[in-house]
């Protein structure tokens, strides 16, 4: 029973967190809370039929083809989560001074929504098709379910929303002047984490050379199956052995969505004069 | 507003290029192939031995009807395999050592080491 809450755990953790920073790092937006649920129901749903059809993507692509699947989402993922910060970098101070009633502001406010659906709905279908799969296989093994495992997924499930909610309400504690600076590079080593696995995902499947494997070792140091390595390891990709293509997509999608956090926060027009605090 | 927007896309379109340049053809090297078959939640062999400083091509065929996840922090793999079906891993190149794996979905039971020499 501990052993699957465990396993549950980590296949869920990831996407709670993803779900937390997002709703923090969008709570000045209206109408976002309708498209996080929207987000989540489409990722659940695509969750199911991603675990159906498991067999049938693993067969694509002469045997690769669910490491090219698992590419592309966080593909995807990683320019959606550049687009909202960059939208954050250019809108954030607006928002944060009230100003939303602006009706261009909302016009774009829905794209923003629509690009945060995808965020969310993606991060729930990747790691929920895994856990469909697993308590599918606890539910068809021999004997038929076992209450205590099934329980124990429950279990998992929960504990993993419940993290991901602390984080939520944690970040809404950061009082509002650097609140935007912190979400913002949350969503940036989130971005840049993604990028990496999409990487380990190509080298796996043999599309990418590995360059150096591992460039480093550091599981003596800090384990990513500890409590604060797993959590790293969500939060901003830490791995204990990556490759060297990795570390490569992760310092280049951190300069490129970083540079251009900067280029719209230093251009933007309007510049809040004398900001009452 | 117009010429943020215009410059987001002309980013997006940017990190889509190096995305697209970064990416070359597949290696045409010949790798060796091994072959690793679960059956009632075991792995067999539990020892497998390959080559140091090669590529390895792992086909793995999971005879239970539950699925599988290999997974290994060795060597830095996981792919979920599904019932009654066959995957592929590419490993390494890799140092001499031992690289031990599981199945994630069945731990206690599932085990199993890679040695490279």
């Amino acid at each position: 029973m501990f052993a699957t809450a465990i396993i549950v755990f980590r296949e869920i953790l990831e996407a709670a967190l993803i779900v937390g920073i997002v709703a923090a790092a969008t709570r000045a937006i209206p109408g976002r809370t309708r498209w996080l649920a929207a987000g989540i129901a489409a990722g659940l749903l695509g969750a199911g039929f991603v675990a159906l059809g498991t067999e049938r993507i693993a067969e694509l692509a002469s045997g690769v083809g669910q490491e090219l699947f698992n590419a592309a989402v966080l593909g995807i993922a990683v320019a959606m989560l550049a687009w909202h910060n960059l939208w954050m970098s250019s809108h954030g101070a607006a928002l944060a001074a009230n100003a939303r009633s602006v009706g261009g502001a909302i016009r774009d406010g829905r794209r923003e929504c629509s690009v945060l659906m995808i965020i969310v709905g993606l991060a729930v279908l990747r790691e929920g098709s895994e856990t469909v799969l697993f308590l599918y296989g606890i539910a068809a093994s021999e004997g038929g379910a076992s209450w205590p495992m099934l329980i124990g997924g429950l279990a998992g499930i929960a504990a993993g929303i419940t993290v991901g909610y602390a984080l939520y309400a944690g970040l809404l504690r950061i009082p509002l002047r650097w609140f935007f600076a912190a979400t913002g590079i949350l969503v940036l080593f989130l971005a840049a984490g993604m990028a990496s696995q999409a990487a380990r995902f190509l080298i796996q499947a043999d599309v990418l050379p590995s360059l150096a494997n591992p460039l480093w070792d550091t599981s003596a140091l800090l384990p990513q199956t500890s409590l604060l390595g797993t959590l790293m390891r969500s939060l901003m990709g830490y791995e204990e052995r990556p490759a060297g293509m990795q570390i490569v997509f992760y310092v280049l999608v951190l300069i490129v969505i970083g540079s251009g956090m900067k280029w719209f926060n230093s251009s933007r027009p309007e510049r809040p004069r004398g900001a009452t605090s | 507003m117009e010429s943020s927007l215009t410059r987001t896309l002309s980013l997006n379109l940017a990190v889509a290029a190096a995305c697209l340049l970064l990416v070359p053809a597949p290696a045409l090297a010949a790798e060796d192939e091994i072959k690793l078959v679960i059956q009632d939640h075991k792995f067999q062999p539990t020892e497998l031995v390959v080559p140091s400083g090669k590529k390895v091509k792992l086909v793995i065929e999971n005879r239970d009807a539950t699925p599988e996840e290999f997974e290994s922090h060795a060597l830095n793999r996981e792919k979920v395999i599904a019932g009654k079906s066959t995957a592929t891993i590419f490993i390494g190149p890799l140092k001499p050592g031992r690289y031990p794996f599981v199945g994630e979905y069945n731990e206690k039971t599932a085990q199993g080491v890679i040695v490279v020499q």
